[in-house]
């Protein structure tokens, strides 16, 4: 591939595609149940919906549950090793800037053996859409605690609690200031479309977390933010140049306290304190700030865009980097090279 | 050093055959000589691989073939003065065809007593020392952990000693500058190397003037440091001209190479422009994919200044990630390489697994060191062929080559690009330290020469029913590689068993064996587009070998391998010679080859590795050499071990030299 004959726009095709265009053959082998199904059919919808090519659409997976998806995927796809998705998917999208790269991610494959790489694929701003399915267990290995399991839960290698402090990953990709951070759900499908479509939309590294049902190792363990009952006392909807309200009636407010963290108070005493939610803002102290209004889906929870900001993309800067040169100094001729410097002749 | 009358020594014979007026002030005697071995020696601050490569530099404009071995600590500066803290350069200069830096210096250069008490050993009895004597004070002598002073002490008596107050010299040639403000005096005394320069340039009648342009290039914006370091310079070839000490000057008049254009190459830089080659005969761009590793790190920064051959280069965030991002590169139709050392591929060994299970081409060069862990990290090694061999989970074969010196790592690393491309596999490519830093003259090949590398991506369905992505072709038995971005051809890659037909997951028993056998030979297929092995064996006939004995090696023992080979020869013994490019697929014909001879040695920085493989394929009772001690194999160490074997030779019996080669 030449610099040269790798747009950096991606291609407008005249023809459509279907869902089906977006499904492989291949038997899908998630647990009946499982909140992978969910994702698969709204990703599988939505790329059909925003007239992609799956002959232009790359999956990248680790190691997990999660990351059989690419082979249900009628794209282009790599299933690779634990936690590495994100390098492979940096060296395409670097490669290859044309192609619409995804990674397909968990909690431990992302946060655990893989945290090195989607740290440095973020904060790189390399222009690919990282899905982070967290339902905080190992799922394929049986049910171990994963790095967003809370403290004290009890699972197969946690018999009396895990005594690890859990990871958010919202904050964490927020530390490693990533330009698009957001947080989902696998079931509620409006929500995860229009998250999924912005997160596609943005130029840059976007990851978005999908609290993901495992009904085997950790049923509904985010159901204090997904039963009828209790979601809209926890559910905090984040919505863009509003201020943050939630509860019955709008009656719990987020406010900044003095330190510059941010809390929860009744909406009556909030006064005109509350935060409006702007992900535009240059700096990620807000966002990480509401992040921390969280560790667990086990109270009052922000749902939403977290951070969305534009930056210089790497698959550009090191394609720009390539043409530069080819334009200063001329594309390389193999025997100046070779010359080049000092040499001498032999009569 | 060899005179041409190799009875004569020139401290005694003051008159020589073929020797040359000395353009000196004074009668200097000037003595024709084959070649020399010197080593610059001086604590890691002092210069010593600055004035090592000028030197090398002032003799290949004088057409001497050369060699060069830079020795280095690995702390970027060691206390001074300590014994640790010594840094060396080597090299040998020959009017003849030679392949190695030299067993034993014939001159010394030692900038502090560190240098002379680590490096003395090495030296030749006989040999010149060339001390500088104002670093040889109490404090740095105990440093060295001298108790006397070797200067005074006659310890030195086996050898001719000068010793010049370079420090001193030089700071009163920079006197002017140091009193007129445009040096501290801690910069003038920087400059000391220069002098050390200027004197053995005079002493072997090398010019300076070469340098003198490159200091003036290299400080342009420094002209008081190009200035003061020009003026010492000049100040140490004055001192040899003009001081009563130096009887004798030398000659080494050029070697005759082949003709054609000659630059040196270090075997890191050959790398990289083998790299850039291959991608331009295969017409795909680099992805280098690297983590700064020593000895490697080079060809990250070599290849980081090509981008306008269309390289892009990624310096990861690990080891990991070096090869995975590469992976994801060749995923996408580029010439993907990842390079480093050994720790960086006991690192990368699950994503060389992956590459070899999906079947993508990739580079992964191992700039060998001394093991294991961190180990040495500047030190040169062979040990790491049975990691490039079995260092990875499951049976998890791959092609395995070597480079031999430091030009020849061209070669190599575009031998290693073809196989990886048109074989579509990941390719393990050794070289060690020795060869990184070394440096040769390399006759430039004419680019329009080198073969193209034809990739032949897939563009339609390969079947009626549509992209298969694991049909064959019959004699590589490589796949398809068909681009994302392709229509109609979307599949899915990984590293769960595949389906031999489908490539579809598969966990069926009798599929897992067929893919396992088919894996294998995948890898003996590649030995189809492997030339037969050149045996140098001077004695052979249709009838059969004329040797007792082959000497086989692989890697950068070239040199010494040839070296000691010559002198074996010259001692009468009948020795043939092969060695070995491609280490895994083994070239068709090495088992016949192995079988000709009564004997076969082999040679190895390490303590039987290829040994093993050898005696395990082939059935043939290898003996070794080995030794590991950071540095390269010498020749006289490989011509004793074909004494040993050969038990001593009657000269007269069979006598048989090869005048063309120098004993290195």
């Amino acid at each position: 591939m030449s610099a040269d004959a790798a747009p950096t726009e991606l291609p407008q095709h005249p023809e459509t595609f279907s869902k089906k265009d977006f499904t492989s053959d291949q038997e899908v082998r998630w647990c009946p149940g499982c909140g992978d199904y969910a994702i698969l059919a709204t990703l599988q919808k939505l790329l059909a919906d925003l007239g992609r090519n799956p002959s232009e659409t790359v999956f990248v997976s680790g190691i997990g549950c999660s990351s059989r998806f690419p082979y249900y995927m009628d794209t282009y796809g790599i299933h690779s090793i634990h936690g590495r998705a994100p390098a492979i998917a940096t060296g395409l999208a670097s490669a290859r800037p044309d192609l619409d790269v995804w990674v397909i991610t968990g909690d431990g494959d992302a946060l655990s053996i893989g945290g090195n790489h989607l740290i440095h694929a973020l904060r790189r701003n390399v222009d690919i859409t990282i899905l982070l399915f967290n339902n905080e267990i190992y799922g394929l290995t049986k049910g171990q605690y994963s790095p967003t399991s809370p403290m004290g839960s009890i699972h197969k290698s946690t018999p009396m609690g895990s005594i690890d402090r859990p990871l958010s990953p919202v904050s964490l990709a927020l530390g490693a200031e990533a330009t698009f951070v957001a947080r989902t759900v696998d079931t509620d499908r409006k929500h995860l479309t229009e998250v999924l479509t912005a997160a596609h939309a943005h130029r840059g590294a976007s990851l978005v977390e999908i609290y993901q049902n495992c009904v085997v190792f950790n049923d509904d363990f985010y159901h204090e933010i997904m039963d009828r009952d209790t979601k809209v006392i926890n559910q905090i909807p984040l919505v863009i140049g509003e201020p943050i309200t939630f509860g019955p009636d709008g009656e719990k407010a987020v406010v900044a306290d003095d330190d510059g963290s941010l809390r929860i108070v009744p909406t009556a005493e909030a006064g005109d304190r509350i935060v409006v939610h702007d992900p535009s803002r240059t700096e990620p102290t807000t966002a990480f700030a509401l992040s921390r209004l969280s560790h667990n889906p086990t109270g009052p929870t922000p749902l939403g865009i977290f951070r969305q900001v534009e930056r210089p993309v790497y698959d550009d800067l090191i394609n720009a980097q390539v043409e530069e040169a080819v334009a200063s100094r001329g594309r390389g001729s193999l025997e100046e090279l070779l010359s080049a410097g000092s040499t001498w002749d032999v009569a | 050093m060899q005179a041409d009358h190799p009875d004569h020594d020139p401290s005694t014979v003051p008159d020589h055959d073929g020797g040359t007026p000395s353009p000196s002030t004074r009668p200097t005697s000037n003595v024709r000589l084959h070649g020399a071995v010197i080593r610059f020696a001086g604590d890691s601050g002092d210069g010593m691989q600055l004035t090592g490569g000028r030197f090398t530099s002032e003799s290949a404009v004088v057409g001497n073939d050369l060699s060069t071995l830079p020795d280095f600590p690995a702390e970027i500066r060691a206390p001074a003065g300590t014994l640790a803290g010594v840094s060396s350069f080597q090299v040998h200069f020959s009017d003849q065809d030679i392949h190695t830096p030299g067993d034993e210096p014939d001159v010394l250069v030692a900038m502090n007593p560190a240098a002379l008490a680590k490096h003395l050993g090495a030296v030749a009895s006989g040999g010149t020392l060339i001390i500088n004597a104002d670093a040889f004070t109490r404090r740095n002598l105990g440093k060295a952990g001298y108790d006397t002073n070797p200067l005074e002490d006659d310890s030195l008596h086996d050898f001719r000693v000068h010793e010049v107050p370079i420090t001193d010299l030089t700071l009163r040639a920079l006197a002017d500058d140091v009193s007129e403000g445009l040096l501290n005096k801690k910069e003038a005394e920087r400059a000391k190397n220069m002098f050390a320069l200027g004197l053995v340039s005079w002493m072997f009648s090398r010019p300076i003037e070469p340098t003198v342009e490159w200091l003036e290039t290299k400080f342009a914006n420094a002209p008081a440091i190009a200035n003061a370091n020009v003026r010492v310079l000049h100040a140490g070839h004055a001192y040899g001209e003009t001081t009563e000490a130096f009887v004798y000057t030398y000659e080494v008049p050029a070697a005759p190479l082949r003709a054609g254009r000659y630059r040196q190459i270090t075997g890191n830089q050959a790398l990289a422009y083998g790299l850039v080659a291959a991608s331009v005969q295969s017409g795909l761009d680099i992805f280098y994919g690297s983590y700064p590793i020593t000895p490697a790190s080079d060809i990250l920064h070599e290849l980081s200044r090509l981008k306008h051959f269309g390289v892009r280069t990624f310096q990861a965030e690990d080891e990991i990630a070096a090869i995975g991002s590469a992976l994801g590169a060749s995923f996408g139709g580029h010439l993907a390489v990842t390079g480093t050392s050994g720790p960086g591929v006991a690192l990368k060994g699950e994503a060389l697994g992956l590459a070899l299970a999906t079947e993508l081409p990739l580079v992964l060069i191992n700039v060998q060191r001394g093991g294991p862990s961190t180990g040495l990290p500047t030190k040169t090694e062979q040990s790491d062929l049975l990691q490039a061999m079995f260092g990875r989970n499951g049976e998890a074969p791959l092609p395995v080559l070597a480079a031999q010196s430091p030009s020849d790592a061209f070669y190599a690393a575009f031998e290693a690009a073809r196989i990886a491309l048109v074989h579509r596999t990941p390719v393990i490519l050794l070289s060690d330290g020795f060869l990184a830093t070394s440096s040769e003259p390399w006759l430039l090949p004419d680019p329009s020469t080198l073969p193209d590398i034809d990739v032949a991506f897939t563009t339609e369905p390969n079947t009626p029913e549509g992209f298969v992505p694991l049909l064959r072709d019959p004699e590589t038995l490589a796949r398809p590689w068909a681009l994302p971005g392709t229509p109609g051809l979307a599949h899915r890659i990984g590293g769960l068993e595949k389906d031999a037909r489908t490539g579809n997951i598969s966990y069926d028993a009798d599929n897992h064996q067929a893919m396992t056998e088919l894996r294998h030979d995948k890898v003996k297929a590649v030995a189809a587009s492997l030339p037969p092995l050149e045996v140098d064996d001077p004695d052979a006939t249709d009838d059969g070998p004329g040797a007792d004995l082959l000497v086989i090696g692989w890697g950068s023992t070239y040199g010494p391998i040839r070296g000691g080979v010559d002198q074996a020869r010259e001692r009468g013994h009948r020795v043939a010679r092969v060695h070995l490019r491609h280490l895994n697929p083994f070239p068709r014909d090495l088992g016949e080859i192995l079988h000709r001879y009564d004997h076969v040695l082999l040679p190895e920085n390490n303590t039987g590795q290829l040994r093993m493989l050898l005696r395990a394929e082939y059935l043939v009772d290898v003996v070794g050499h080995n030794r590991v001690t950071g540095q390269p194999l010498r020749a006289a160490e490989v011509a004793g071990a074909i004494d040993d074997l050969l038990g001593p030779r009657d000269p007269v019996a069979d006598q048989r030299t090869d005048p063309q080669e120098v004993p290195a």
